[in-house]
């Protein structure tokens, strides 16, 4: 008896499974069925599941919104525009296998990612191949566009920036005479805890201490309490917000008076929610500052609130920025191939070309290598444990 | 060397919290092991899970004003119960879904099925939490904030007092129940030899249930106290950490219940100690990003020297 029920179970299982994939086949074939010569299809690649899948979705949003109020105008010169999002869930082995996928698909002609360093790097190896353009919102690493790759392209600011700006921030500002370095080991945030580490001794301050802790970890106790007994004048944190804000709870639980700056991974919402009123007095510095300071900016945020019934993230302005440039490229790029459909390089080469164009988070000009010569970097601070946090300087950050 | 004294108290402190977390987490591991010899690689799941759980129920009493009216010590207990029944009941399903089909399966196999329901737990509640909650990042409020000052060197959050205290009381009650009942006999036996015991008439598919909801329940508990002691919480939470308590099982020896206590509290203590006094001791070439690899190098010297563990007795063979 027992195992005629079980076997019941088990066909039902089977049946409902069967059913999704159905469903999913019904819905692939309706996407790759008509390979049309007309058609474009325009990727987003951010982690959309696992632990940094709420930057990711956010990211994607902001892409999805310029691709939609830009759709049509490209659809008037005779194409059909599909927006492909993708998940690279914040892995490089998974980055690259989408990255393979994506240039097997003749169609794609551009892709609004990565979210992660580390996942972009490899990932836009496997585009070059085919010189299928790649606009990162969000890496900040140097190697995204030191490699000098004709088809990769950011719209923000580097790390060898931000690293730098932190310290001297720290030494100037606040007149800093020591300062505590942490870091979650990844490429990112050791990479930009090294610069600021650099920085430092430049600018005189005493490295009192440079040391890692683990992402996905929640006690970082044991680095703090060296904190608590070297009594720095500066904590700086390389490295994202579910680490940073647990430390800055924990540092004032211990009564570390430490000053707390971290880097860009440090913008999110999600840092006031966790530290709580911890958050109170800590700076990060980042390449976008809070979007809705200037009227253009809010009504940007008005219109992505009304669109998808949630408020963006800074980042999601990136995605917005590089899907635009990604657009105005496309755009270019038909005109010049006489009303045609262009290629993957044609693609690339009118939007290494795109020059003086307004974004939400700065006016975008490419250099040679693929920076954005208008990019800016914003030091916040919280005055209250609200996001978005006043921003207390801003400087230029193309060099 | 003096700095290293300065921190000592504080870390060993900090250590103890972290073990004992560590511990409660380790004995999910080791009762299972003990009666199936299977390592239930879903039990970190089941650690987030009773972390949502007692989280939700925080958060319900918060939003509702319950909070304030309250004694904190109520609140924690309501959590706990939500989150032990929840997560002790995810326990026995888990076993019924996913082992018990596979039990005279190639051991291999339902390892694979453990993996598979880690995966489909993680997702499952990162799905409920975002169509509900719109993020799946959780921040449990901090219902015991003041701190106890023993000297300057020495500060004790009272929420580390509380999972402490109740850490305690759950592993001398698992023990009692263990040896002192009639079911923590019947868990011995079929620990010992299921076939032989099922021959004495004791009902093994209840017993191995029971473990079960024992384990879970306790990893449950562990959750809640571990996000009122560290406060966020996301679906992966349970990853690390549930490698770490299984480390602490295989430390204490797997299948002694006063094994993965103590190699909880020891792994804890030696992560903190590390954590803090690498970068000391060897003079800032190695920092706190080797503490692992120092709690795991102790680990495997144990191993070396005792190669079942601590507490662990030696056995014919294991996987």
């Amino acid at each position: 008896m027992l195992r005629r029920k079980s076997k019941v179970l088990v066909s039902v299982l089977l049946l409902v499974f069967s059913f999704s994939m159905l469903g999913g086949c019904a819905s692939k074939a309706k996407t790759t069925g008509d390979s049309a010569a007309n058609k474009i299809k325009i990727a987003s690649v951010t982690p959309l599941s696992g632990a940094q899948a709420a930057l990711g979705e956010q990211i994607k949003l902001g892409a999805q919104m310029a691709f939609d109020e830009q759709k049509a105008e490209v659809e008037k010169l005779g194409f059909t525009l599909e927006f492909a999002p993708q998940d690279d869930q914040a892995d490089p082995k998974v980055g690259v296998a989408v990255a393979q996928k994506l240039l097997a698909d003749t169609d794609v002609l551009a892709v609004d990612g990565h979210f992660n360093s580390g996942v972009a790097i490899p990932s836009s190896e496997i585009y070059a191949k085919d010189n299928l353009c790649m606009v990162s919102p969000a890496n900040t690493a140097v190697g995204i566009t030191d490699r000098k790759l004709p088809n990769v392209n950011r719209i923000c600011a580097r790390d060898d920036v931000q690293g730098p700006l932190g310290a001297d921030f720290a030494a100037k500002d606040l007149g800093a005479k020591t300062i505590f370095i942490v870091h979650d080991k990844t490429t990112y945030g050791q990479a930009i805890a090294d610069e600021v580490k650099k920085q430092a001794t430049v600018d005189g301050m005493q490295v009192a201490g440079y040391e890692g802790i683990t992402p996905g970890e929640s006690d970082f106790s044991g680095v703090l309490n060296k904190v608590a007994v070297v009594k720095p004048d500066v904590v700086y944190f390389g490295g994202i917000y579910p680490e940073g804000s647990l430390l800055i709870k924990q540092m004032s639980d211990k009564g570390i008076k430490a000053k707390f700056i971290g880097p860009d991974g440090m913008d999110d919402p999600e840092e006031v929610k966790i530290a709580g009123a911890a958050v109170i007095g800590t700076y990060y510095t980042s390449p976008a500052a809070d979007i809705s300071r200037t009227p253009a900016g809010k009504a940007w945020v008005d219109s992505f609130t009304a669109k998808f019934g949630k408020a963006p993230s800074n980042w999601s302005a990136y995605g917005y920025d590089a899907m635009n440039v990604i657009m105005e490229g496309i755009k270019k790029a038909i005109v010049a191939n006489g009303g045609k459909k262009p290629s993957r390089l044609q693609v690339s080469t009118a939007v290494r070309a795109v020059s003086g164009l307004q974004g939400i988070t700065s006016t975008i000009s490419f250099d040679d290598k693929g920076d954005n010569k208008g990019a800016k970097l914003y030091v916040a601070q919280f005055k209250e444990a609200k996001y978005p946090p006043a921003v207390v300087k801003e400087v230029n950050a193309f060099k | 060397m003096e700095q290293f004294l300065q921190l000592l108290p504080q870390c060993l402190w900090d250590g103890l919290t972290l073990g004992v977390v560590y511990a409660i987490v380790a004995l999910g591991y080791t009762m299972v092991y003990g009666v199936l010899e299977l390592i239930n690689f879903a039990h970190s799941e089941i650690f987030m899970v009773g972390a949502f759980a007692g989280t939700e129920v925080l958060l319900y009493l918060q939003t509702y004003g319950y909070l304030t009216g309250i004694p904190a010590p109520v609140a924690l207990i309501m959590a706990l119960f939500v989150a032990m029944l929840l997560s002790g009941g995810l326990g026995v399903l888990m076993e019924r879904i996913a082992y018990r089909p596979l039990r005279n399966a190639p051991r291999l196999v339902p390892l694979i099925s453990a993996i598979g329901v880690s995966f489909f737990l993680q997702d499952a509640v990162r799905l409920i939490e975002g169509l509900w909650k719109n993020a799946f990042y959780l921040t449990a409020p901090s219902i015991f904030p003041a701190s106890i000052e023993i000297s300057t060197n020495l500060k004790l959050p009272v929420k580390s007092l509380v999972v402490m205290i109740s850490a305690v009381i759950m592993m001398v009650g698992l023990q009692m129940f263990v040896t002192r009942t009639k079911w923590g006999k019947a868990i011995r036996a079929v620990a010992q030899d299921r076939d032989t015991s099922s021959l004495m008439s004791i009902n093994v598919n209840r017993v191995i249930s029971l473990t079960f909801f024992i384990g879970a329940a306790l990893g449950g508990a562990a959750g809640t106290l571990f996000a009122c002691q560290y406060s966020l919480i996301n679906p992966y939470v349970g990853f690390i950490l549930g490698i770490k308590a299984f480390t602490a099982a295989v430390l204490g020896g797997i299948g002694s219940i006063p094994g993965a206590m103590a190699g909880g509290i020891l792994l804890g203590i030696l992560e903190s100690v590390g954590a803090a006094g690498l970068g000391i001791a060897t003079n800032g070439a190695m920092g706190a990003e080797y503490k692992d690899v120092f709690a795991f190098v102790i680990l495997i010297a144990v191993l070396i020297l005792k190669p079942s563990g601590l507490f662990g007795e030696e056995t014919g063979d294991k996987v």
